[in-house]
């Protein structure tokens, strides 16, 4: 695997070093049925720094999905292991926050109820609950659905209630797999403005999946290739403006990295 | 021979599926669908096509109803099957829905509880029946432990494929969000399957109605179900029909009370049963 850096001259927000937040320690996963194994992954290892946003592309049944359920404890590796702050973790935890591609909201809650859910899990006293509903609420702009139930909303309200619960629950990283897949691309654009802001604001650890080269290379200070065998192929580190909209996407720069990651793939 | 190069979909309003429906077809379908049959009973019994004693009347069947109302302590038989048939679905409901929750969520409890709930399920309970009264007499526990036994594997077995059919990311993301094993249960999959519960129970207390006349069968001195084999020793066919047509009356307002209790209880879920 090798890491190509492109010369840049504009002003970016420092990946920091040390300590990494989230680490992928050698994974493998092997998929037997029957006589016939399918690799997955194949012995996989990255690091996430405190505040880094990275992206995984890759085409799909690459098993990008399965090593970001493997991040998240909820698929067993065949071999390797997973370290939050530098301590292996066993299994699924609120450490570990998700926003998946389907809607995932509790439809027998209302949003306030969703976003609250993994907090009274964890005991919180109910004033400080809505005082963080409300907060996360404003933050996604549903202040006024707070009553709603997920039924009455679109699907890109669903996804940022969704990002919304997550977030709320205060995790060390979020992981992200394909949030926004599901949306019409003119929601899926408005979205990715909405996150990268939104990122910005809370300076979170994002580890993130999906197979649109764009909205990686939008979002992430780094991102990795991975290919069909399920090995990383390489790691670009995005040199572009911390500050980004989405006509930054029609820029030459932009095009260079997209053009650059695409052949990657190929 | 010779082909459609192209074939287009032809436009139907009556054999629509799932592309809409008119709204106003819908009650005059159904109240078709009740006249008919109501009908038919008519044009049989007052033409004379069939012998009365064997084809009451409708208004011979309601008056010897209301006879029996006045008369025959009617009511009593009405409470005391009514009774019987709530004694029965409740223990069903109470042994059915955790063991159909154990099931759908835990692979041991599927095994271990699901490999004699899904086989007994096929024993006819008809058949249990001299069984029964040897181990508890005559009263009323077997009568309740026949319509007791006669929905609970149901309900078991019905509530354990709903919980199998809540997707894998609903409980992977309560998992996320630092839900315990515990938590997944009580708040998840019993939320998420409740919709799916009231409809069991929905259903299923219709089949206790089917097993309360297995059980008056039993040396029962009141009930609905005892009216109608008594009536029938004398071939009181009008006193029959007006007991089934009672029976069937309780069906339509227990139905009509699952239902609002679903609307009431369940704002965010839809029914998937009618």
């Amino acid at each position: 695997m090798q890491t190509q850096t492109f010369p840049t001259t504009f002003d970016q927000v420092a990946i920091q070093d040390g300590g990494a937040k989230l680490e992928i320690r050698n994974v493998t996963k092997i998929f037997r049925r029957g006589r016939q194994s399918n690799m997955a992954v194949d012995d996989v290892s990255l690091k996430l720094s405190p505040n880094e946003f990275s992206c995984i592309v890759g085409p799909s049944g690459c098993g990008k999905s399965t090593l970001l359920n493997i991040a998240a404890g909820l698929v067993k590796a065949t071999s390797g292991e997973i370290l939050v702050d530098g301590d292996v973790v066993p299994g699924p935890g609120a450490d570990r926050g998700m926003v998946f591609q389907n809607y995932t909201l509790f439809p027998w809650l209302s949003v306030a109820k969703n976003i609250a859910f993994g907090l009274s899990l964890k005991g919180m006293p109910k004033h400080e609950q809505q005082e963080r509903v409300a907060h996360y609420l404003d933050i996604v702009g549903l202040s006024d659905y707070a009553k709603a139930y997920p039924k009455e909303l679109s699907g890109g309200m669903k996804q940022r209630v969704a990002i919304a619960r997550a977030l709320a629950n205060d995790p060390e990283v979020l992981l992200m797999d394909e949030p926004f897949g599901a949306l019409d691309s003119q929601t899926k654009e408005q979205l990715q403005e909405f996150f990268h802001d939104l990122w910005e604001k809370t300076q979170i650890t994002v580890f993130m999946i999906t197979h649109d080269v764009e909205e990686a290379i939008f979002l992430s200070q780094r991102v990795h290739v991975m290919d069909k065998q399920g090995k990383l192929r390489e790691t670009v580190e995005i040199g572009l403006p911390a500050r980004r909209d989405l006509e930054m996407k029609l820029t030459p720069e932009f095009l260079d990295y997209k053009r650059h990651i695409v052949h990657s793939l190929r | 021979m010779s082909y459609a190069k192209r074939r287009y979909l032809k436009p139907s309003v009556f054999w629509s599926i799932r592309q809409g429906f008119p709204s106003w077809l819908t009650p005059i379908l159904i109240s078709i669908s009740l006249l008919v049959p109501f009908v038919i009973w008519c044009v049989l019994s007052y033409g004379g096509f069939i012998n009365p004693k064997f084809l009451p009347t409708p208004t011979t069947t309601l008056i010897t109803g209301i006879d029996m109302l006045q008369n025959e302590e009617l009511m009593a038989d009405i409470i005391a099957s009514s009774l019987r048939v709530v004694a029965g679905f409740t223990f069903a409901a109470l042994v059915g829905i955790p063991v159909g929750l154990a099931m759908g969520t835990f692979y041991s409890m599927d095994g271990l509880l699901g490999g004699f709930f899904r086989t007994v399920r096929y024993a006819p309970i008809a058949a249990f029946v001299p069984l029964i009264i040897i181990w508890t007499g005559l009263g009323e526990t077997p009568k309740i432990i026949i319509i007791f036994l006669g929905i609970v594997f149901y309900n078991a077995t019905m509530i354990s494929d709903a919980v199998k059919f809540i997707s894998d990311e609903t409980l992977n993301v309560a998992y996320t969000l630092g839900a315990t094993r515990r938590d997944l249960l009580l708040r998840v999959i019993l939320p998420a399957t409740l919709p799916n519960i009231l409809d069991t129970l929905k259903l299923n207390v219709a089949g206790a109605w089917n097993f309360l006349i297995i059980s008056e069968l039993i040396a029962a001195q009141k009930g609905l179900g005892f009216k109608i084999i008594y009536s029938q020793r004398f071939l009181q066919t009008d006193k029959v029909l007006f007991c089934i047509l009672v029976i069937l009356a309780i069906g339509l307002a227990t139905d009509l009370f699952f239902k609002l209790l679903f609307w009431l209880c369940l704002p965010w879920a839809e029914s998937k049963t009618s």
